[in-house]
Formats: C-alpha cells, structure tokens, sequence
C-alpha cells in the first residue's frame, strides 16, 4: 500500500460523527415519520457506512481498482434486489 | 532490506507488488461477502415489502437498548482496528498491542450483549418454534406466522453476523498475540491492514441491520 | 580375428542432463499433494473432473436406457428421480463448471500473461482440497440414495416433502462453491496485477478475457448460491418457513436467489470455451482473430448481462407479469454479445489457411452446436413459445447443445490443444480426428430428437411417456452410445500418448502465445527470463509464424 499514514485525529473525529448519526437514527425512530422511517434509517446507515469505507477502510486513499470492486459488489447487490423487487412490486398490478 | 527479502513470496517482482496483489485479494473476498449478506437483505426486503405491518409490529419488541448499545460497541471497535493498523504502520508497539487488545474485546463484549439480548427474546416469546406466542400477536390484528418470518430473519441474519464477527475475534486475537511477539511492523503490517478490512466490512453490516431490523416504523421504547 | 576376452564396452555416453520440467522435478505423492506449482494443481484438477465426468455419465447412461421404453421397467420412479438429480449435480457442479477454468485456466494463464505462477499458489491448493471434499460429500450421499429433488432444489419440496438427502448434498456443493470462489479471486488478482512488462489489456490473448469475465461471475454468483442453500438446509432443520408457503413464505424468492446464481453459472460453463475457441481459430486458420476488441468487449458483457436474466427459468412458476416480460426482453439482449463473437470467429477463418486437426474440429463443432443451442434460447426467451415449450424436453435439447455440443466441444478443443504442452507429448492425430467426428456426430443423433420431443410435448424429469414417442426416444439412446464411444477414445488415446506418444517442442502448432515459447513440459517457474511483450496478440499474418516443431 504506497498510501500515506493518515493522522489519528482523522480517525477520531470520523468516530465522532459515527457515534452522532447512530443517536441520531436512534432518535428519529422515536418521531412520527410514518413512511419515511426506512428511507430515513437507510440514509444515516449509508451515511455511517461511507464513512467507515472511506476512513476505516482507507478507500479514499485507495487506488481504482479497489474502487472498482467495491463498486462492483455493491452494483451486484443493487441488480439482484432491484429485479427481484421487480417482481415483488408489480404482482398486483394485472389483475387476471 | 532483511526484512523485505524474507517478506516476499517468490513469485512476486517486490513488495509493492505483492501488497497490492493481497488487498485486491481482499477485497475480492470482501464483495463475495457483500452478496452472501445481500441474499438475506433482499429476502427481507422482499417479504417486508409484502408484509409490512407483521414487519413494523414484530420489530418493535426487539431490544433497541441492547441494539443501540451494541453499535455504539462495534463502532467504537471499529476505531481502535483502525488505530491498530496506524500504529504498526507508524512503528508504535505497545499501542499496536493494546489496540488489537481492545478491539478483541470490545468484540467479544458484544457477543455477551447479544447472548444476552436472545436470552431476553426468549423469555419475551419470541422463538418461533421455541417459545412464541400466537394469541398475543393474534390480539395485534398481525398475522403470527408473518411476525415468525420476520423473527427468522431476524435470528438468521444476526446469527451469520455473528458468526463473521466470531472468526474475526479469533483472528485479531491471533494478532494480538503475534504482535506481543514483535511479529508486525512498518514492513510488515499487511495482516493486521486485511484483519482491519474484514472487521470493518462485518461493522458495516451491523450499520444496516440496526435500521433493517430495530428500526421499522415508531417506536414506542426502547425494549 | 578372435580374441579371448572382448573389451569391455565403451560405457553409453551420458545423454546431456535433460532440464527439469515441472513433471520431474520432484517425484512422489507428497511432492504432488503439496504442490503450490499452479501447472500440477491443474493436472491434479484433471484426473479429479475426468472422474467426475464419468461418473455423471453413467448416470445419463443409466437414464437414456430407462428412457429406450415407454414404461418405467428399468428402474423405479424414485429411483428415476435421483438419477437424473446425480447426472445433474455431478455434471454441473463437479465438472462443467470447474472444467476449463480449473484445468486449462490453471496451467495456462501465469504463462500466457508471462507470470511465474498465479497470485496466490497455496490457495489455489486449498482451492483443489475444498474441490475434492465437496466432490466426496456428494459423492458419499449419492452412494446412499442422494437427492430426487432435481439439481434445482425446489422448496418446498426440498425443504419440508422430500425425504432424500437434501442437506448432505447441499453441504457438499456449497463446499465445492468456495473453490470456484477462490479460483476466480486468484485469476483476477493475477490478470489485474501479474502481467508481464508490456502486457498491456489490449495484447491479452483472448482467452484471459474469457476467464477473467468468467471469474467475475465466480465471485460475484457463487456467494448466492451458498447463502440460498443455508437457508434451504435451515428451512429444513428448523421447520420454519423462509420459501414454505403454508407459512406465509413463497417459494419463488428461492427461484429468484437460486437463478440469480444458475443463469450466470451456465455462462461460467460456456465463457472459457468460447476463449478456447478464440485461440484455436486464429491458431489453425494462420490468421489474425478478427476484431479482438469486440471480442474482448463482448465477453465482458456476456458477464454483466448473464446477471440480469434469470428471471426466464420462472416465466410459467408465478411471478408478475412485468417482471417476465422485463426477462424476456433482457434475455433477448444477452444474445447480441454472443453472436458478435460468433460473427467475428466466422470472420477470422474467411481467406484464412485452414487445418482440420483435432482441436480446430472440435471447435468448429462448437460454433455449429453453439449457435443452434443459442437460437433454441431465444425460442425459449419467447414468453409465448416458452409457456409451450417449458419442462419438455426441448428445454433439455437447448441446454445439452450448449453445455455439451458447446462446452464440452470446448473443453476436449483446449485438451487437445495444450496437450503437447502439459505432457510434452503429442497424441496420435488420426484418432484425435476420429474421436472428433465420432462425438460430433453421436451428439447430434442423441440431441436433435429431443427438440422434436419436447415441442410435440414430451416433459423432462419422466421415465415412462406415451408410446408415441418411442422411436425419438430410442434414436436419442443410440446416439448416446455413440457418444459415450467418442468420449471413451480420447480417454484411452490421450493415456496412450502419455508414455509412447512423439515428443514435442515449444511450439508444435506453431501458435501466437507466449506459452508456447517456453519447453514442452514447461519449468516450474515457466520461463527462464520474464519476457517482455511488444507485440500484438495472433500476429499470425504478419510474422509468418511457422507450423510444427
């Protein structure tokens, strides 16, 4: 890994902001959201998770490649939930 | 240098090479890993598309208190991971050591939560076959066999979260060990990078599975 | 003149000490089962697939002689079930797909990207190991009555009806899945970061590109498979619905997740043989391939595509109706980037100087089977035709022509091919040709009739069927016979070459390749000297690169 060593405060302050968004999910799942708790959850998630990926796992220092897989498996993901769901979602639209 | 010399496998050009060649390795590893979780996060989102007033019921007895409190103890792992690889790449032994230490045990911590947490399922009637209670979810106008599906998930997605999150105990514990014994250094601190990759990709699919399960629709309290 | 006591014989000149190839350099059990030399896990990959295969095929053989009569008299109903579930899961599992890859991907990438091995040698072992305990799980339960439930697996049979042993021979194949997973991460890793200087993307040989798409689909599918067969065995153990409807579960999520995986797999079997084919053609038509990057390109898109299909395995099982016409539609599009490469391969043999040895046999045999299996899927993408044709034996026919008229052509292609080069030893060319024209042929007497079948209505997976369809049926088991012969030849030819078969040099086919400028057996380390690459790939035409030696 030819990547500089990243200051410790880097990893603090990002800890900071992982420990602020898990209230905060926490928090909102007290509110009256109704249809926007799961869109909600899942944002602040993707949020704690970028962070994690990007600091933690050091893939903003990384090179392309590293990119490209994770970016492969996520997309892997996305196609096999977005088609399934395709199913799923549309069986009640035709009535026979 | 010495140490460079017996690091590097024989068919491999230089270091370089072979560093890149493990944390591509790695990641590799790691994306197989995101479509085995995948496959539990897209039955669940199947059937709590079809289900969702079974799923919003159901989620509301899991225990948000020992959840919540389990995230901030991964997370917080997470930290002391990444300050391990800092430390053996910067040379710092003893924070090294007490890093890799810590991070052991703050995962270990969080298995004797979650031990605790299923302990509690039980004794809340929430084992489908075990212990489970159709008259009370009946009186909730929730179809029992709808909230089972949700527990299934449920225990088998933790369940597999927990077991990744067991090996890598293991393997940190290792590493704890061998870097008492000096075994890590600036040249050689790729193992302890890839054990940081894998702890931090089995943190992640905590982050996710907080809201998925815990989080599904208002909650009224915390357990 | 005579004299009493003859001298003593000059003593034979010593021949010059041969180098060492990686055959013997070390002799012995533990010098081969603890080999991390890519080229001998090849050939231990070998003699473990080549088993598998016959042992799948006794159990097709055992299948077509049921099928010779109407009734069922040679085995039982159950009995019928499970061995087409074996034929299934051993031909699947434990040969077509880690066939080409594990054998000839082996052997043959580190050399042709210049590498003195893969990216990580003691995996690619354990990649071996896991293979041959998952085999023997399987194998073990099937000895003992295996599965009736179809290679398919479908719950809720599987999981609450079906009284075989559904959770054994689930083990096994996830077993075996994590030796696929580790052959395609080792492959990526060596393509993206052990090429030679001057190995550039574009001066891949195309084979490379074929498995490198194939290993996407590696690491990208098979981790599906060993989730869904988790949660199969789970449902099982614990009784409680995942995919049970009675318990508010549907079992087409478990045809989702299971086809997610499974449709990508069968271009897991078919990618590495088209890479075959991409490097045979050029080889015995002296020419350039033409169009290398639509070749290249294609191949990855037959990856990426092959995910979005999977759909077209349930258009008659219950899922909504836009989904499958969604299917339907993308199914159609996978087809373009395999009749590019169809077009390009026709393309590279126009004006070139054609020899019909026995690799270049099989691999025209393999665009011929190929393209008319391809066509039979777009029959079957067809919602309309599919409603007609799905579960009979056309759908058999379509897949047997691709897997078999197409995959396993392929493989016995690149046997033969990279033959001389992994025994240093060639085999005997007449019978190469003979077993070519004989499998060519007894496959298409076995397979055609069974389109015909299955349009007039004949279901798979039946052992007994109306008496109309005897004559069909008995030309498909004669044909199976011939088969079987042509498959039993190579067998015996290619063990007969191995101690009295004409040495060869580096190059007998005089090929583009940098495998094939190195020894016949080659080293351990491949190459004496890392080569460096400044030339483009199938410089054929150019260089006037000669055959034989």
């Amino acid at each position: 890994m030819s990547e500089r060593v990243i200051p410790q405060r880097v990893y603090y302050a990002v800890f900071a902001c992982l420990i602020g968004l898990t209230l905060l999910t926490v928090g909102l799942s007290f509110c009256e959201l109704g249809a926007w708790h799961t869109m909600a959850g899942l944002a602040i998630a993707a949020c704690k998770a970028s962070l994690v990926a990007l600091f933690f796992m050091h893939v903003l220092y990384s090179g392309r490649l590293t990119w490209i897989m994770l970016g492969a498996g996520l997309f892997w993901l996305l196609i096999m939930m977005s088609l399934t769901m395709a199913d799923y979602l549309t069986r009640d639209w035709l009535a026979y | 240098m010495e140490a460079s010399r017996t690091l590097l496998a024989h068919h491999f050009r230089d270091l370089d090479q072979q560093r890149e060649a493990q944390l591509a390795g790695m990641w590799i590893f790691l994306a197989t890993e995101v479509l085995v979780f995948g496959v539990l996060f897209t039955g669940y989102t199947a059937y709590r598309t079809i289900y969702p007033e079974a799923f919003a019921a159901a989620s509301q007895h899991l225990n948000l208190f020992i959840g919540g409190i389990n995230t901030i103890v991964l997370l917080s792992s997470s930290l002391t991971m990444v300050l391990a690889v800092y430390a053996t790449r910067a040379g710092r032994r003893r924070m090294q050591v007490a890093c890799l230490v810590l991070t052991a045990l703050l995962g270990t911590l969080f298995m004797v939560f979650k031990a605790a947490e299923y302990t509690i399922d039980y004794y809340d009637e929430l084992v489908p076959g075990m212990k489970f209670n159709q008259q009370e979810w009946l009186a909730q106008r929730v179809n029992p066999r709808e909230v089972q599906l949700f527990l299934m998930f449920y225990y088998i997605m933790t369940g597999l979260h927990a077991l990744h999150l067991s090996i890598g105990i293991g393997l940190i514990g290792v590493q704890a060990v061998l870097a008492w014994r000096g075994r890590f250094s600036p040249a050689n601190y790729m193992p302890v990078d890839l054990a940081g990759l894998y702890w931090h990709f089995v943190d992640v699919i905590w982050i996710f599975l907080l809201p998925l399960l815990y989080l599904v629709g208002t909650r009224t309290s915390l357990a | 003149m005579s004299t009493l006591v003859s001298p003593a014989p000059a003593p034979a000149p010593q021949p010059a000490a041969a180098p060492k190839n990686y055959l013997n350099v070390a002799y012995g059990l533990k010098s081969w089962l603890l080999t991390t030399d890519h080229k001998r896990i090849a050939i231990l990959y070998l003699v473990t697939i080549s088993l598998m295969f016959i042992l799948g095929g006794l159990a097709a053989s055992l299948i077509r002689m049921e099928l010779i009569t109407p009734d069922g008299n040679l085995v039982e109903a159950q009995t019928y079930n499970q061995l087409f579930s074996a034929h299934g899961i051993i031909m699947v599992w434990f040969f077509l797909i880690p066939s080409i890859p594990t054998v000839m991907g082996n052997f043959v990438i580190p050399m042709m990207i210049g590498a003195r091995d893969l990216a990580f040698p003691r995996l690619n072992l354990a990649s071996w190991y896991i293979f041959v305990l998952g085999a023997a799980v399987v194998l073990w339960t099937i000895l003992r009555g295996g599965v009736d439930t179809g290679w398919t697996f479908y719950p809720p049979y599987s999981t609450s009806s079906s009284y075989t042993n559904v959770i054994p021979v689930a083990a096994g194949i996830l077993i075996s899945g994590f030796s696929s997973i580790l052959t395609g991460l080792n492959f990526v890793v060596t393509v993206h970061r052990m090429r030679a200087p001057g190995m550039t993307w574009f001066r891949l040989p195309l084979f490379i590109w074929s498995l490198y798409a194939t290993s996407i689909i590696l690491i990208l599918a098979t981790p599906v498979l060993a989730m869904v067969l988790l949660l199969v065995a789970v449902e099982r153990i614990t009784g409680f619905g995942i995919f049970d409807p009675a318990l508010n579960g549907d079992p087409l999520l478990f045809q989702h997740l299971f086809w997610f995986y499974s449709h990508p797999a069968v271009y897991i079997m078919v990618l590495p043989a088209m890479g075959v084919v991409s490097e045979v053609f050029p080889c015995f038509a002296r020419k350039n391939i033409f169009g290398y990057r639509f070749v290249a390109f294609a191949s990855v898109a037959i990856a990426v595509f092959g995910f979005l299909v999977w759909g077209h395995h349930m258009f008659v099982a219950g899922q909504s109706a836009y989904a499958a016409m969604t299917f339907s539609v993308l199914s159609y599009l996978v087809a373009v980037p395999s009749a590019i490469k169809v077009f390009n391969w026709t393309a590279t043999l126009y004006k070139g100087s054609i020899a019909f040895d026995a690799p270049m046999l099989y691999a025209i045999g393999f665009i011929a089977m190929f393209t008319m299996g391809g066509l039979t899927g777009l029959f079957l993408a067809c919602l309309g035709l599919d409603i007609h044709v799905h579960d009979t034996y056309f759908v058999i026919a379509h897949f047997h022509f691709i897997m078999v008229g197409g995959m396993v052509m392929g493989y016995m292609s690149a046997l033969h091919f990279w033959w001389p080069k992994m025994t240093g030893r060639k085999y005997p060319e007449g019978w190469g040709r003979l077993a070519a024209l004989t499998i060519f042929f007894g496959f298409l007497m076995t397979f055609l009739p069974q389109f015909l079948l299955g349009y007039e209505g004949m279901p798979r997976r039946y052992y007994h069927y109306p008496p109309e369809f005897q004559v069909l049926n008995v030309m498909s088991s004669a044909g199976a016979t011939i088969l079987g012969a042509g498959y039993v030849l190579p067998l015996l030819y290619l063990l007969w070459s191995l101690k009295y078969g004409k040495p060869a040099g580096p190059n007998p086919w005089g090929a583009t390749g940098l495998e094939w400028q190195t020894r016949s057996p080659p080293p351990t380390d491949n190459f004496e000297v890392t080569p460096t690459v400044t030339t483009e790939p199938y410089n054929y035409s150019q260089e006037e690169v000669p055959r034989g030696g």
